[in-house]
């Protein structure tokens, strides 16, 4: 993987050749991922698109070294992903918030920091700049269950930014918000991780969100999971709700959904070394 | 909140003015000598000997222990209720540390969970009853005052119920949040402190009220086998003289009652306190 090589020094995450199968050598084996090379530069905004079942979600747990691959190498700022976990070198976003509701909003946000040892001057004056990045300065010292759906999913972005990560790993962040919060904290998104010039990998099963947020759309297909797709969305980095309306964004979503098809369908097979390879 | 309270408190007066009106109810209407149903003594004996009237038993409240003197028996009954009360707070306290280190020891190693799981369940059904008079004798070989032998009685019986629910609640974490934990390569112990024991509290807190309870009867059943003088040993000698003065022995259960909501109302104060910034749904 000539492309892989030439792009390690500069990439953010390096996915070369990982397969992962669960009861590996059991009747019951589950190959959720086969052979999977993704290489993702530094500032990109890439997401993972594809039916339940995919393992869009496991590749992004291979990156944040939550599992470990049966086979292959997951890189992150160019050291293993289990050193890039120890170093702390990305922040993660779930779907359910996963605040601590004991914690105040602003405890909350200064977690990660408290467990890299951060003195407690230090975690204030980050946790008042992160309450300001997600516009909730007034909500430091309510407890997060006073708080809306989608300022809770607010508070754990800003938890997951705290520590100003290179990498920000989010898995269907905004999977349980109604459609006008979705849209919104789209935008808030981009705005935050601009500001921050933040790599950003993106679990969803949304197809409008993949293509407005991001500037790759990785389309893949279930059993076994592999990436059938990598579809470039240049919509350029300034994307406000206009973009929604623009004529380039239905055509790109038009072309992840027929992605999407054709991968289902189990057409293919070759094109996640294409993909790669184009690049 | 006082509202509340004021609700609360005035329930606790109805409640108490039914049932000592059953009481009085079944003296009219029950057989005073009791009643066999198919040859079995089911129905009480509804006299005086069995069953003196409520007022006989707030009047006895102010009678001497015993004639002659001049102090009234409820200050002997808040006396030996008060010992009593001192023994199952060191019990639980006891109980509560010993509980909670148990389980997460257990959380901790799976083998030990397995391994020691049956012992801890074994040994509440131990006759503690028999076992007390041991205790207190291999207890005379440290040079410990002898209510230690019985509060340690009543933290044998409070540590159960607190070790049983705060291993439901360490592993009651959500994945999500461990998963979470594991990002920020934090390890074990850390993640004991910062997420599984705070997520156990709202499981611990029911725990920790049974625990109350049964370090009250575990202390009240080992005065009464050890000789220590609280309200169980005084219930035991109030016991004995019931055929002459029958309405002695309700004052003791007087004393026994009262201090067994205390100990109740004092777990309700610490939860008040521990879960007083979680969701309201938490706490019902």
């Amino acid at each position: 993987m000539s492309a892989t090589e030439s792009l390690s020094a500069s990439a953010a995450v390096v996915v070369d050749r990982v397969s992962m199968a669960f009861n590996p050598g059991r009747s019951n084996q589950v190959d959720a991922l086969v052979d999977i090379d993704l290489p993702i530069r530094s500032g990109e905004f890439v997401s993972l698109i594809g039916p339940s079942g995919c393992g869009k979600s496991t590749l992004l747990r291979l990156i944040a070294n939550l599992i470990e691959p049966t086979a292959g190498t997951v890189l992150v700022n160019g050291k293993s992903a289990k050193q890039a976990r120890l170093d702390q070198d990305y922040g993660m976003a779930f779907q359910q918030s996963g605040l601590f509701e004991w914690r105040t909003v602003r405890k909350n946000i200064e977690l990660p920091l408290e467990l890299k040892g951060w003195d407690k001057a230090k975690r204030q004056s980050r946790a008042d700049e992160m309450l300001e990045l997600v516009k909730l300065s007034d909500f430091g010292s309510h407890m997060p269950w006073q708080l809306s759906g989608g300022m809770q999913q607010r508070i754990a972005i800003a938890r997951a930014l705290a520590s100003h990560p290179p990498l920000l790993l989010m898995d269907e962040p905004f999977g349980a918000l109604d459609e006008m919060t979705r849209e919104h904290m789209q935008a808030e998104l981009l705005r935050i991780c601009a500001a921050a010039r933040t790599t950003v990998v993106f679990v969803t099963h949304s197809i409008p969100e993949a293509v407005y947020l991001s500037s790759r759309v990785v389309v893949m297909s279930p059993r076994p999971g592999r990436i059938t797709d990598i579809i470039d969305v240049d919509l350029g980095s300034e994307r406000t709700e206009d973009t929604r309306e623009d004529d380039l964004f239905y055509k790109k979503i038009t072309e992840v959904r027929e992605a999407l098809r054709g991968g289902g369908e189990g057409h293919g097979h070759t094109a996640s070394g294409l993909g790669v390879e184009d690049r | 909140m006082i509202a509340r309270g004021a609700r609360r408190a005035v329930l606790f007066f109805i409640a108490l003015f039914c049932v000592a009106g059953l009481w009085e109810l079944y003296k009219v209407v029950g057989p005073t000598d009791g009643a066999e149903v198919f040859g079995w003594r089911l129905v009480p004996r509804a006299s005086d000997r069995a069953m003196p009237h409520t007022w006989e038993m707030v009047q006895r409240l102010f009678d001497p222990e015993v004639r002659g003197q001049d102090t009234p028996i409820w200050l002997a009954v808040v006396g030996y209720s008060w010992y009593t009360f001192r023994m199952a707070f060191v019990g639980l306290v006891l109980g509560g540390v010993f509980g909670v280190a148990l389980a997460i020891v257990m959380a901790r190693f799976e083998v030990i969970e397995r391994g020691l799981l049956p012992y801890v369940i074994a040994s509440q059904t131990v006759p503690l009853i028999a076992l007390a008079p041991q205790v207190a004798a291999i207890g005379g070989n440290w040079d410990l005052p002898k209510w230690t032998w019985v509060a340690a009685l009543g933290a044998f019986l409070a540590f159960f119920p607190i070790a049983v629910a705060t291993l439901k609640g360490l592993s009651s974490a959500p994945a999500a949040s461990l998963e979470l934990m594991d990002s920020y390569a934090a390890g074990w112990w850390r993640t004991l402190v910062k997420l599984r024991l705070p997520s156990a509290v709202p499981t611990m807190v029911p725990g920790m009220k049974l625990a109350a309870t049964a370090a009250v009867i575990g202390v009240i059943v080992s005065e009464i086998s050890t000789g220590v003088r609280g309200i169980g040993f005084a219930s035991l000698t109030y016991g004995q003289k019931a055929t002459s003065d029958p309405a002695q022995l309700y004052t003791a259960v007087f004393g026994a009652a009262t201090l067994g909501l205390l100990m109740f109302g004092l777990v309700v104060a610490v939860e008040a306190v521990a879960m007083r910034n979680r969701p309201q749904e938490a706490t019902p």
